[in-house]
């Protein structure tokens, strides 16, 4: 059952993953990266997971996407006309691809040890809380200064849109 | 056959893949943009299912989960200045493809 | 007390004229000659004193430090001895200082540098009286490179034209050539006696010198090393080129430096040493042939020579010629002492004469253009003459007579050789004096201004006239025996002075048939006298090949060495590597996306699946 979940929602990631890479128009590509966030998501469902599971959706499917979309828009981007295939670019790029995949797959796939199923969890579970609970005690710190680099982003945003650059 | 870590981690791998092959082979700059997400985030799927199939007392370890979490809002920071970039930088050039923007160079 | 007051005057009044006296000449002058008339009132009241005088202060003490076989105290002491060789030195510098003082006030009345001059002058006496009263070599030493300092400076008086300039320059390097020897030589007497001091060296007083005349080979090196700061600074073959060369200073600094002192260190430096020296008969054949050779060379080269004050300087060299031979052959110091005493005087009226008939001349010092001054210099004339036949040592009545005969007859006893140079020396002497005078003197005048020529002031002339006193006086017996203690040699044939005095009159007459009539140019030309025997040339030619071959091997290590390999290859070797390198650089992000991927995939093979 859960074989069968998975490969469904690891599928969908990789298949909407190989549009926003195939896709021509920008727009297309943005829309099936949502989808791909979305089987990422569950994803992280299946591996209960679930605070990370509904941050991904909000934070990525929710806020990011929409942010792409509006700049897309705003730019009045089209799509990209088909050019001339760069032979050089397409061997390169591929030989590296290869080569990552290969040694990816032949490492995870020579352990055993990763081959074990998944262990059933033994305590009780409530992942908002723990979670909350390292951030605000282990994690403080970081905690306040990703805030601060959330200010200094929305900072930088600010200045950057503007009309003239000083 | 059960799920195994190795299921996760080699989709994960994939993930990764189609992310790089989008930055190295796409040439509108936005979706190269979108490509990096994609990476970003095949990082952090190989991050949870660590933690789930590591267990400590019984329990995912959500110190991982916590770093996902950081992540995911420098990701999100790092879209949001990324994007005004490129808003300036398309203000100033008119193009947002990446061949076009080789003045950097000897 | 008076040692000191006596040594220390000279600086306190150089010092004095450097930091007020450079406003008024008048100041300064009254300086400088209050301070010589000062050290030789009390030089004079010293030398008649009875006893030999010492002071002595602890200068360095190092304690027992390592010595050559076993420790040894290295002091050195600030000692001044005054004993009789001392003082006789110290009436010869402390006479004639005053008198050129005196005299420098008529001839640098109208020269730039004034102050200046009479502050160098303050400084080479302070600097000439150390060396006579030192009593170890380190003192001794210092002061010989002082008076080397010294002379650096007012040989280079007029040091803006390059001709002084030059010439104080190579006064100061080849003294340094000689001073190198020197030192050598101090440091081989330390290593052997472990002493400086003078007193403490001499054969009776020193069982380590004692043992070290067993080694005759290495007390004859220590001597003749020595012998050679005599070389440097006596001028003596082969390094006299330095000597008429600095006849570019004033003419009183050319007949305070080098007649009366300067020059005369090198001879006060080995009679000190001849208790030393008497133990090596090695040593003394060395000093022997060098002074017999000077003597003669530098005659020869005299006799050619057109410039005045040269012909003045050659005749310097080889009376310094005849005093070194003197040491060499002679059984006591007195005997060059005797001859550098009387020598001081009447070389010294010689260059002050000179310098009268330079100015006369409004500084002209080409004999050829001189002549028949005799009537318009009267009293520069008869001092000059005088102090002439003193050079050429005219029987009985000059100093120079009983001086130099008293070399000739010991050399005569010690060997035929040297004889014969000494007495060639007479010949030449003679030649080289009785032209100078002739040509000066008599005759037509050869210029316009030999026409105009002129007396000079009577400030000058008293100094002449001062000066050939003791030009005429000076080696008569009873003041001989005053200063002295000689005798004759016993076993003297009777041709022997008669021999001197013949070849005397024989150069004296024959000089005055070939020069009479008054030539306009020289009648007699030998290239290879005029020229100095062409070793000017070869010294120009030797330093001139060893300072190319220097710079040009130092040339070839840098350029090749330096800039080549340790400079410019580490410079092109970066900037080629980063020539190469910008080509990565191609401006296109997802080329170095690409490497960037590439080199992840490199590293991922090395650590994983190798």
């Amino acid at each position: 059952m859960s074989l069968i979940l998975f490969w469904i929602f690891a599928g969908l990631m990789l298949l909407f993953g190989l549009g926003v890479v195939l896709m021509r128009n920008p727009v297309s590509s943005a829309m099936c990266l949502v989808v791909s966030f979305v089987g990422l998501a569950s994803l992280f469902f299946t591996l209960d997971a679930f605070f990370i599971g509904i941050i991904q959706i909000l934070v990525y499917a929710g806020a990011v996407m929409v942010l792409f979309l509006f700049i897309i828009m705003l730019l009045d981007l089209k799509a990209a006309p088909a050019r001339k295939l760069n032979v050089m670019a397409w061997t390169g790029s591929g030989l590296v691809l290869v080569g990552f995949v290969a040694l990816m797959m032949q490492v995870v796939l020579g352990n055993p040890a990763l081959h074990a199923a998944m262990p059933a969890l033994t305590a009780d579970y409530d992942d908002v809380q723990q979670i909350g609970l390292a951030l605000f005690t282990n994690f403080n710190f970081p905690f306040q200064i990703v805030g601060v680099l959330l200010l200094v982003a929305t900072v930088g945003v600010v200045v950057l849109s503007r009309k003239e650059l000083k | 056959m059960e799920v195994s870590l190795a299921h996760y981690l080699a989709v994960s791998g994939l993930l990764f893949a189609i992310g790089m092959a989008g930055v190295l082979l796409r040439r509108n700059i936005l979706v190269i943009f979108m490509c990096l997400e994609l990476m970003l985030n095949a990082a952090n799927l190989s991050l949870v299912a660590f933690t789930r199939f590591h267990l400590v007392d019984g329990l995912p370890n959500f110190n991982a989960q916590v770093l996902v979490f950081f992540i995911i809002t420098v990701a999100a920071a790092e879209v949001a200045v990324g994007l005004a970039i490129i808003v300036a930088l398309f203000r100033k050039m008119q193009t947002t493809h990446v061949e076009d923007l080789n003045s950097l160079k000897f | 007390m008076a040692p000191w007051i006596l040594l220390f005057t000279p600086l306190v009044m150089a010092a004095a004229i450097l930091f007020v006296g450079l406003r008024s000449k008048t100041l300064a002058a009254a300086l400088a000659i209050g301070g010589a008339l000062v050290t030789c009132v009390i030089s004079w009241w010293l030398f008649l004193q009875p006893d030999p005088i010492t002071a002595k202060i602890d200068w360095i003490n190092l304690g027992a430090i390592l010595g050559p076989n076993a420790p040894v105290d290295f002091a050195v002491p600030i000692g001044l001895s005054i004993d009789a060789l001392a003082k006789s030195m110290l009436v010869i510098v402390c006479t004639i200082a005053p008198l050129v003082f005196i005299y420098s006030l008529g001839y640098m009345a109208h020269e730039e540098g004034y102050c200046r001059y009479f502050a160098g002058l303050s400084l080479f006496l302070f600097s000439m009286l150390g060396i006579v009263l030192a009593d170890n070599f380190v003192m001794m030493f210092i002061f010989w490179e002082l008076v080397g300092v010294s002379s650096y400076i007012l040989i280079g008086h007029y040091f803006r034209r390059d001709s002084a300039a030059e010439a104080s320059k190579q006064a100061f390097t080849v003294n340094r050539i000689g001073d190198f020897g020197f030192m050598l030589g101090i440091l081989m007497f330390w290593l052997s006696t472990g002493t400086f001091v003078f007193a403490d060296l001499a054969v009776e007083n020193a069982p380590a010198l004692a043992t070290l005349g067993a080694s005759p080979f290495w007390l004859a090196t220590a001597c003749v090393l020595v012998f050679c700061g005599t070389i440097g600074k006596s001028a003596q073959m082969p390094l006299h080129v330095w000597l008429p060369n600095s006849m570019e200073g004033p003419t009183p600094v050319s007949s305070l430096l080098h007649a009366a002192t300067m020059v005369a260190a090198g001879v006060y430096l080995l009679a000190r040493l001849f208790p030393v020296l008497e133990g090596s008969p090695g040593a003394l054949t060395v000093i022997g042939w060098v002074g017999g050779i000077t003597c003669f060379a530098a005659g020869l080269m005299g006799i050619q020579q057109n410039d005045i004050k040269r012909i003045l300087a050659y005749s310097t060299i080889s009376q310094l010629g005849y005093m070194v031979l003197g040491i060499a052959v002679a059984p006591l110091a007195g005997v060059a002492m005797f001859h550098l005493f009387t020598h001081a005087f009447f070389k010294c009226l010689l260059f002050l004469c000179s310098g009268s008939v330079i100015l006369g001349m409004h500084h002209k010092q080409d004999i050829w253009e001189m002549g028949g001054l005799k009537n318009k210099m009267p009293v520069t004339f008869v001092t000059m003459v005088i102090g002439g036949l003193a050079l050429m040592g005219f029987p009985y009545v000059t100093s120079g007579f009983y001086s130099k005969d008293l070399i000739i007859e010991f050399a005569y006893e010690a060997g035929w050789p040297w004889f014969l140079l000494a007495l060639g020396g007479v010949f030449l002497t003679a030649m080289y004096t009785t032209r100078l005078l002739v040509v000066v003197f008599f005759g037509g005048p050869r210029s316009e201004e030999a026409k105009k020529a002129h007396e000079s002031p009577a400030v000058m002339l008293f100094a002449l006239v001062m000066l050939s006193i003791p030009a005429i006086c000076a080696g008569f017996p009873p003041i001989q025996k005053r200063f002295f203690e000689i005798d004759h040699p016993h076993h003297l044939p009777g041709w022997v002075p008669i021999a001197i005095m013949v070849v005397l009159a024989v150069g004296i007459v024959a000089t005055i048939l070939l020069y009479r009539g008054g030539p306009k140019k020289d009648p007699v030309l030998i290239p290879f006298f005029a020229n100095r025997l062409y070793i000017d040339a070869i010294y120009a030619q030797i330093v001139r090949w060893a300072q190319d071959g220097t710079a040009g091997a130092l040339r070839f290590f840098d350029r090749w060495f330096i800039d080549g390999i340790c400079v410019t290859f580490g410079a092109k070797l970066v900037s080629a590597f980063g020539f190469t390198l910008r080509f990565l650089q191609v401006g296109n992000i997802q080329a170095y996306a690409f490497f960037f991927g590439a080199g992840v995939v490199a590293l991922l093979y090395f650590l994983v699946a190798r």
